[in-house]
């Protein structure tokens, strides 16, 4: 096969992207489709589905097949594509108000039940496309549109909570650390059942602009200073790890996929019809 | 000596380039695009490239054959 280059895989026609200067979302994107080319990915078997958000509109720009789906929902309908061709690659792309907050159900569902996709949510701790109003992921004490005095509800640890919900890959990386970041997302593709890549993330408009971080360059200066690797981490206090973004992998363990016991269910009614019909065991 | 390129149609001016750069090689225009000098002191690490989000900026690598 030719050697893929991410080119293969971008529209270019339509840049430049619609995103605001300084958004992390491209830089998401160029490790996605430098991943795709890397693993030499078929256009053909590929499906990237997206929720709706800045981010949501990332598959705009890629030249697989493509799934628009509804806010929240990228999850369920990536399930069904995969339930009705296993042997797609399912990609997910959410925001965190996607993904984590309207869509959270879907999240810890589609864990649970070990769905063989990769879901990459770009948290930007906002919901950045309706104007930056605060999500599940938006730090305590943090500033948004409808925070105004400090926001009083903790966040969810996305990572640990999926992790938890049984997923056997988890990954928090950053659009600053974008050598490692790449890493993440080539090893999710890769692993059988459900991946989840955390990628933390820059809203200059919104988030940035609102807690004294105007410019790009502001917001990757915050992340980078507040990131810790999950070694460094363990050697913290609770007090010192607050506001801190763990970066690194939580799980990488093999657990068998839903699509494959699936199929084993198939097999085994195949047999028994083949042998004069099946009979439900009681 | 690498060749430095922007797009700049595709640069939004973000400065992101600019400020990460290990070496500090990119002065800025007025409006804020970046301009390749120093460009000897280009490691080649490509961190510019790949913390773009504008996929404006590329880095082509040139190994020196006198070394
Ligand atoms: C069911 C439904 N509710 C609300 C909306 C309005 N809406 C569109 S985008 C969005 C927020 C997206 O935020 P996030 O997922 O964090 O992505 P970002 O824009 O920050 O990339 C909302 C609430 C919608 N489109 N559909
Ligand atoms: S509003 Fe925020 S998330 Fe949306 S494109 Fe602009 S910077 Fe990105
Ligand atoms: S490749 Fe590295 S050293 Fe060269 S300009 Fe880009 S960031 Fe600077
Ligand atoms: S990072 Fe990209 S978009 Fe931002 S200033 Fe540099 S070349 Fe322009």
């Amino acid at each position: 096969m030719p050697k893929m280059k991410m080119e293969d895989y971008l529209i270019e026609k339509k840049l430049p992207f619609f995103w605001c200067a300084g958004c992390g979302d491209g830089i998401v994107l160029s490790s996605i489709l430098k991943s795709f080319a890397n693993l030499g990915y078929d256009r053909k078997n590929t499906v990237v589905v997206t929720g709706i958000g800045c981010w949501g509109k990332a598959d705009d720009y890629i030249n697989t097949h493509t799934f628009h789906g509804t806010h929240g929902r990228a999850l369920a309908f990536a399930t069904g594509i995969k339930l009705a061709n296993p042997k797609l690659n399912v990609i997910v792309l959410m925001g965190d108000g996607d993904g984590a907050t309207i869509g959270g159900n879907h999240l810890i569902h589609a864990a649970r039940r070990n769905v063989d996709i990769t879901a990459i949510l770009v948290n930007n701790f906002n919901y950045g496309m309706t104007g930056g109003q605060y999500s599940g992921t938006t730090p305590e004490e943090s500033y948004t549109i409808t925070s105004r005095y400090g926001h009083i509800e903790p966040s969810f640890d996305l990572c640990n909570l999926v992790e938890a919900a049984g997923a056997p890959y988890v990954a928090r990386g950053s659009v600053y650390h974008v050598v490692q970041l790449q890493k993440f997302i080539e090893e999710g593709l890769q692993k059988k059942g459900f991946s989840f890549i955390e990628v933390i993330s820059t809203c200059p408009t919104h988030f940035g602009r609102l807690n004294g971080m105007k410019k790009a360059p502001d917001i990757m200066r915050w992340i980078k200073d507040n990131s810790v690797s999950i070694a460094a981490a363990e050697k913290l206090s609770p007090e010192e790890l607050e506001k801190k973004f763990v970066l690194g992998k939580f799980a990488d363990r093999d657990i068998p996929d839903y699509s494959t016991k699936y199929q084993a269910i198939i097999d085994k009614c195949t047999a028994k019809a083949a042998k004069g019909g099946v009979t439900i065991e009681r | 000596m690498n060749v430095i390129s922007i797009n700049r149609n595709r640069c939004k001016r973000c400065g992101i380039c600019i400020e990460f750069c290990p070496v500090k090689l990119f002065d800025t225009e007025i409006d804020g695009t970046p301009i390749p000098q120093r460009i000897e002191k280009c490691t080649g690490c490509k961190l510019c490239e790949l913390r773009c989000p504008d996929i404006a900026i590329k880095v082509e690598v040139i190994k020196d054959e006198r070394q």
